[in-house]
């Protein structure tokens, strides 16, 4: 964890009277409604379906035991005990009063924690990989970084109003786990032939309505320019991003408009006024921050081999849940929050205590949210493993799909969101249930599967080997369905992508037939079981895969009960 | 009645004498660097905010003082409420005129937001961690 210092605090404290004196002010009528929306989304306040909904900031998804029991209590005496973990690995509650929120942040402030700018037209989370700090091929702790940029970002005077939201990721490994060419700007930690660290720069990626692969722009740029650079490129995206149509006022469209040469050119000539500036980075700053974070004080272990260990269900589990670590005799866990008949992302209160329960004793009281929506436990003893599983078994977190078809992602769609054309959570749900044989999905092997429940696209549908859309037709939820996505390049050679749509929508009820049938063409066309969905599709393109799902379409009843809703 | 704050204090406002220049008023499409030349002469800039969210004008204040030297009065003006005062001092701006209803005197607590900032900015030429450090 990054550990706060009194300035830090004091922000967070300032930020609690001051968003308390804007609730206060609207409810006094002194601000419009437009004004105070305006303030309170740039607080992570929406007023959504049924109730507002509040989202509390996770700084590159790090979370404290201590920081985790506060959410628990939080989400208790505020909302309904249950909370909401985002793909943006944030936490969202439900239910919160708006004349409570104040004290729900002062509640925050009290563990280092803060809602500040999860919504609104401002600078978001920044991500990243949820194995930082563990993984084998890292290059860079990526937190150190991402502090940084969270410092830098936090109530950018020059950058509290821009033009839409802006999502910067980074990824500090070799393999790309933090998706960072579906952002705004995503950042790749490279080292040059001198052994220098810089980060490659992508931008104008996102998802959306309109998603976009990002661009590089500088394929090396050295660590001390970071933050001078970034404030070129928000410069430029500040003064000539668009205004006029919320629909066109992602950097991503600006990009095209200018072309990505035109658009590099530009920053190029602004950072030339800014580079070796004062917000030129300097090493006593990063080691600074780098000392201001916890570390496990590790112990001196060897790798075991648990391949032998004689447990029903412990093997599927080491093989999809536990991932390898750079220290010697430690693992990383990660707890599914994927439970079939539970909302992907969905914990209870009393879970949230079971977890921070759990990572006290066996991961040095600290977790971190994944973007695809699950807890990790970065640092456990490869001797605690079994126990570990037991206990998360017992708690209904050990699902052994990781990777796997039924780990969805989704967002909370139509149930809750006031967005959403249609639902999403039925949808994962109905998908789950029809695979719900351990030793099936296993052998369909590793397929990432997301619902998004409107083009909006939060469960990162564009980037699902299979991607999920609800449509809205005529009043009537239909959902769309896209193969081919990629959210990155995880593994060397597959390189993030969007899906493809493979035809006209479907009624909810089918959905699961659908995938059913994208699932046993693959079957029928892999070359061997270590070839996936994913490359299966990118072989031999989406036409057998249209051909086999619509094959026989007309005589489906859902399709006559569609025909019939469209005439 | 639209209310001018300036040097953080409630003011009226006053018509500048010939001598003084004119005054130079800048729209958020506006390039200050087309404006650069003038700059010496005028007895102040305005810089338009024609919308709540708008926040091209942070920037254009920023290179108004940081990159064309600008020393004269920087005024904001258009939708500008006392939620947005500290920003706009702290991107270069001293004179503020703000929107019709917001209570100018309570307007000024604003400044006082937040008792530091993480960025360098005209006021603070350094960022937090320069200083952090020093």
């Amino acid at each position: 964890m990054y550990l706060y210092d009194e300035i830090d605090q004091r922000l967070v404290d300032e930020r609690v009277r001051q968003f308390r004196g804007q609730t206060e002010r609207f409810l006094a009528g002194q601000l419009s409604e437009e004004e105070f929306r305006a303030l309170r989304l740039r607080n992570g306040l929406y007023i959504q379906r049924y109730a507002p909904m509040l989202r509390i900031a996770i700084p590159y998804g790090l979370l404290s035991t201590r920081q985790l029991r506060k959410l628990s209590d939080i989400a208790r005496r505020y909302d309904r005990s249950y909370g909401h973990f985002s793909t943006r690995q944030n936490l969202q509650l439900n239910w919160p009063k708006l004349e409570q929120v104040p004290e729900i942040l002062a509640e925050l402030a009290t563990v280092q924690m803060h809602a500040i700018q999860t919504s609104g037209n401002s600078f978001r989370n920044v991500t990243t990989d949820h194995f930082a700090g563990v993984a084998r091929d890292e290059l860079v702790d990526s937190y150190v970084w991402c502090e940084i940029i969270r410092q830098w970002s936090t109530f950018h005077p020059e950058f509290s109003f821009l033009p839409r939201k802006f999502k910067i990721a980074l990824n500090g490994a070799k393999a790309d786990r933090a998706a960072v060419a579906v952002h705004d700007i995503g950042l790749h930690a490279v080292r040059d032939e001198a052994g220098e660290l810089g980060f490659r720069v992508l931008v104008g990626g996102g998802l959306g309505r309109t998603p976009i692969i990002g661009v590089c722009i500088r394929e090396f740029l050295p660590w001390p320019h970071l933050l001078t650079y970034l404030e070129a490129i928000l410069r430029v995206y500040n003064r000539y991003g668009r205004r006029d149509n919320i629909h066109k006022a992602r950097i991503k469209i600006l990009v095209k408009e200018r072309g990505a040469d035109k658009f590099r050119d530009e920053v190029e000539a602004e950072w030339a006024h800014l580079k070796d500036g004062p917000a030129t980075l300097i090493r006593e700053e990063i080691d600074r921050v780098a000392a201001r974070f916890t570390r496990p004080a590790y112990q001196p272990l060897s790798d075991i081999d648990l391949g032998g260990v004689n447990v029903p269900g412990f093997a599927n589990w080491l093989k999809r849940n536990v991932y390898p670590h750079k220290v010697p005799g430690y693992a990383a866990v990660t707890l599914s929050l994927k439970k079939t008949g539970v909302p992907p992302g969905d914990v209870t209160s009393e879970q949230m205590d079971a977890i921070a329960d759990l990572a006290d004793r066996y991961s040095y009281g600290e977790l971190r949210v994944s973007h695809e929506q699950n807890l990790v436990l970065a640092d456990v003893r490869q001797a605690d493993l079994v126990a570990v599983w037991r206990e998360a078994r017992a708690l209904g977190l050990a699902t052994p799909n990781l990777g796997l078809l039924t780990n969805i992602i989704s967002c909370p769609g139509g149930d809750f969101c006031a967005l959403a054309n249609a639902k999403s959570i039925p949808v994962a749900e109905a998908i789950q249930r029809r695979f719900d044989d351990l030793d099936y999905l296993h052998d369909i092997g590793e397929l990432d599967l997301n619902i998004s429940g409107c083009m909006n696209a939060c469960g990162h549908h564009h980037v699902g080997h299979i991607g999920i859309l609800g449509v809205d037709k005529n009043g009537e939820e239909w959902y769309q369905i896209e193969i081919g996505g990629n959210q990155g390049e995880i593994r060397p050679g597959l390189k993030a992508a969007l899906g493809k749509v493979i035809g006209p929508s479907f009624a909810r009820a089918e959905v699961p037939e659908v995938i059913e049938r994208l699932i046993d063409c693959y079957l029928a066309h892999r070359d061997s079981d270590a070839e996936r969905f994913i490359d299966v599709v990118n072989r031999i393109g989406i036409a057998p895969f249209k051909e086999h799902v619509y094959a026989n379409a007309d005589q489906r009843p859902s399709r006559r009960q569609r025909d019939h809703a469209l005439a | 009645m639209p209310t001018l704050i300036k040097g953080r204090r409630v003011v009226s406002e006053t018509t500048p004498s010939p001598e003084q220049g004119e005054v130079l008023r800048l729209e958020p499409t506006d390039d200050p660097a087309a404006a650069a030349e003038r700059l010496a002469r005028v007895a102040r800039v305005e810089v338009h905010f024609p919308k709540f969210g708008d926040g091209r004008g942070f920037s254009i204040g920023r290179l108004l003082r940081e990159r064309y030297g600008y020393q004269g009065e920087l005024r904001a003006v258009g939708h500008i409420t006392r939620d947005h005062l500290f920003f706009l001092e702290s991107c270069g701006f001293d004179a503020f005129e703000l929107r019709d209803g917001e209570d100018p005197h309570a307007a000024l607590a604003a400044f006082a937001d937040f008792s530091d900032s993480y960025q360098a900015s005209p006021k603070r030429p350094l960022p937090l961690f320069r200083r952090r450090l020093a």
